[in-house]
């Protein structure tokens, strides 16, 4: 792969700052920007100089800033990490690499490569109802630039992070997905992401996806990595829920250990409209979510779920803020992690609720289990209330099992490990309940046993669809 | 299988009262700590097939950590003593090892298990024993009508058995779903640990009225209680007063009467002079 580029970025001391590394990217844009907007979407260039001043200007997010306090991304943007900004295409064929048969979920199944969205004929895709467009965003861009215009930056462009502003000036391609009003898919779309590379690689997607009012639509997104090169992917994902829509997204990762996966998902919610949110780390690197969802209309739903398994030296950080803007909607959040060995965990839960936003409820829970002295947790809620007549409330706790309940089921003959195990299950449960595809609930339930089994190999491919 | 079962010739050797069961456990000279702090004190008691014995008892006697001790608490350190069930040295085995070796402990305070439904743990506990015994596991069908039959036993409310393992359950659904929970696994040396304490008078005879339908000539139950109550719905072969870490008395079923009517003083009073 001669043509992709190899940025080789200084390694930094242990005292040293970002700023090392980002010069290395900054020179990189300046030379190749010209060839960065011939291979992306003329809607996507349209903010591009402008998300890159703005990444010139903030750097790579610090774990000296409140929202990063928990992720240090030193070491993880340190190296070198080739970038494919000729989109060159990937040799890949990714039935072969997963086997997708999906059994019992049934979805509609695209691809994203690295950070391009991968072409497939796949003729379960055939039968997507009228209306549907889902594909490229760069391709789609060119074709539906009335469609996207209004839609692209509106919610990235406005944030002050680092990532985001980067993702801005490089991001290429991704997914698109658009649901025309009062549409209701009737399967679950399916988004994989993959890594797949000879070097160590860096990818940059955005993804777009419009739902028009009263329409409907489950996303599952399953990031994977299949070469055993250090991976780092920085994701964009905006969703716009129109009135009435119902949206459900789910994210699973499963990668490897080499892997730094950022990613930020933005929704924002119109009135009457309910989202699911379900975000589930089982294996993984260096992993940092940021979830942001505004409430921009009355009487909505917002249920924001997430799960992490962790073990080793992985990383896994979820960032969530929900802003109540509107008056009358309702949010709850629920985050359980289960940390063994030296891994760390982060949480933090923000919540805004607007000086209008009265009636406001919103309730957050973050549970998490340290299996070992050596794991660790840091957790913050983070609740600005401006209105007067809400009903919030927050509970943070960290905890080892419990081994009354342990030595219970012992004393019923059940051995300690099984016991253990099915404690550290059921501490699980209520999140892995909030998955409404039946047979995706089924498949995580296996998944998240098999891999507090340690049995789950991350190099199985799609986890998923076998 | 260890020499010692079945071996009728050796079980007819009980000089004081009678006994003709054969020896199921034989607790000797037992010292056990918590905290550092001893509870036991050298405890001797042997239960054989068919009996119930109860152990009564002040409070901070010892009596629930006797019960933790024999189902193997890693909160208890026995430091002097041994323990045989079946000729099996008790005290090595695990806490799992030993259930599945027929020792049942209905807790004083059963634990809460939010996620782990009921249906979930006892299949895993039925096969776990299964396992251990060299069986398959227990099919789906089997499974059911083995609930379904036990349930009735102690009138269980179907809907208790759908929730998780004790959550939310009101004192005396605890103690039905210990009794439950026994008449599954099918013990053969049960231990009630206060299983009377917060049960009404109609909890208590359906609790007691399990415990006496699973009777049978080959196991046998310790009763560990305060209140001579339980022993009216369960009949006593033998009754035992166990203080400062020591069993120091014991007699028939009369004994609990005398306790009742008497207390405890006396008897605290009869080991200070022997003193």
């Amino acid at each position: 792969m001669e043509t992709i580029k190899n940025v080789s970025v200084p390694e930094v001391s242990l005292s040293g700052k970002l700023e090392g590394l980002e010069q290395q990217y900054i020179d990189l844009y300046k030379q190749y920007h010209e060839q960065i907007k011939q291979h992306s979407a003329s809607v996507m260039n349209l903010s591009r100089d402008v998300s890159f001043g703005l990444f010139e200007q903030l750097g790579f997010p610090t774990s000296k800033l409140e929202n990063y306090k928990y992720t240090d991304l030193k070491e993880p943007l340190s190296g070198e990490y080739g970038l494919n900004l000729n989109r060159l295409k990937i040799p890949v064929n990714p039935y072969e690499v997963f086997k997708c048969d999906v059994p019992g979920i049934h979805s509609y199944l695209y691809f994203v490569v690295n950070d391009g969205f991968y072409p497939v004929n796949d003729t379960r895709n055939e039968t997507l109802p009228e209306g549907v467009i889902i594909g490229s965003l760069s391709q789609m861009a060119e074709v539906h630039p009335e469609l996207i215009e209004n839609y692209y930056g509106k919610l990235s462009n406005t944030k002050k992070d680092g990532l985001v502003a980067f993702n801005g000036a490089f991001a290429q391609d991704g997914f698109f997905m658009y649901v025309p009003k009062n549409v209701q898919l009737d399967r679950p779309v399916q988004l994989i992401n993959i890594m797949r590379s000879d070097v160590d690689f860096m990818a940059n997607s955005h993804n777009l996806i419009i739902l028009g009012e009263g329409a409907k639509a489950q996303l599952l997104v399953c990031d994977h990595t299949v070469d055993d090169v250090r991976f780092l992917s920085n994701r964009v994902t905006e969703v716009f829920i129109g009135e009435n829509a119902t949206y459900e997204h789910y994210k699973l990762e499963n990668t490897h250990t080499k892997t730094t996966n950022l990613s930020t998902l933005l929704i924002d919610q119109q009135a009457s409209s309910n989202v699911l949110g379900n975000i589930i780390t089982l294996h993984n690197g260096v992993t940092r979510n940021t979830i942001e969802i505004d409430i921009d209309g009355e009487n909505c739903e917002t249920l924001l779920c997430g799960m992490a398994i962790a073990d080793k030296k992985q990383q896994v950080d979820n960032f969530t803020s929900i802003i109540h803007n509107q008056p009358n909607s309702n949010s709850r959040e629920l985050f359980k992690y289960v940390l063994d060995d030296m891994s760390k965990g982060g949480f933090t839960g923000k919540l805004y609720v607007a000086r209008d936003a009265q009636k406001t409820s919103a309730f957050q829970t973050n549970r998490n289990i340290l299996l070992n002295k050596s794991a660790k947790m840091r957790t913050k809620p983070q609740l600005e209330i401006y209105a007067d007549d809400v009903k919030c409330s927050h509970g943070a706790t960290i905890g080892q099992l419990d081994e009354t309940a342990k030595f219970y089921m012992q004393s019923r003959g059940i051995p300690e490990k099984e016991a253990r195990l099915l404690l550290m299950y059921a501490f699980t449960g209520d999140v892995i309940e909030n998955i409404r595809i039946d047979a995706l609930q089924d498949r995580i339930k296996l998944l998240v046993e098999k891999r507090l089994r340690g049995e789950l190999s991350n190099y199985e491919g799609c986890v998923i669809c076998q | 299988m260890n020499t010692t079962n079945n071996n009728q010739s050796q079980a007819q050797t009980s000089p004081l009262l009678g006994r003709t069961g054969e020896p199921l456990l034989t607790i000797k000279n037992l010292h056990a700590n918590v905290n550092g702090k001893e509870i036991l004190k050298g405890l001797d008691l042997t239960v054989r097939q068919g009996e119930i014995h109860a152990i009564m008892g002040p409070n901070g006697a010892g009596k629930s950590t006797l019960a933790s001790v024999l189902t193997g608490n890693p909160a208890f350190e026995v430091t002097h003593g041994s323990v045989t069930f079946y000729g099996k040295d008790l005290l090595e085995l695990s806490p799992e090892q030993r259930a599945n070796e027929g020792i049942f402990l209905s807790f004083q305070y059963p634990v809460e298990i939010p996620g782990v439904s009921m249906v979930n743990f006892m299949r895993t506990a039925i096969n776990e024993q299964r396992k251990y015994r060299g069986l398959d596991q227990i099919s789906a069908t089997d499974f059911l009508r083995l609930m379904r039959e036990k349930k009735e036993l102690v009138e269980m409310d179907n809907k208790l058995a759908n929730r998780s393992v004790n959550e939310g359950f009101s004192g005396g659904e605890k103690k039905r779903n210990e009794i439950f929970q026994m008449a599954m696994l099918d013990p053969s040396l049960s231990i009630l640990d206060e299983t009377d304490s917060g049960l009404d008078i109609d909890a208590l005879r359906i609790v007691a009225n399990g415990v006496n339908k699973l009777k049978r000539p080959d196991n046998a139950s310790i009763v560990i209680t305060h209140y001579q109550r339980l022993l009216d719905y369960i009949i006593p072969d033998f009754v035992h007063v166990l203080y400062d870490g020591k069993i120091v008395k014991s007699g028939t079923k009369d004994l609990a009467f005398e306790l009742e009517e008497r207390g405890y003083d006396w008897i605290k009073q009869e080991v200070e002079e022997t003193r």
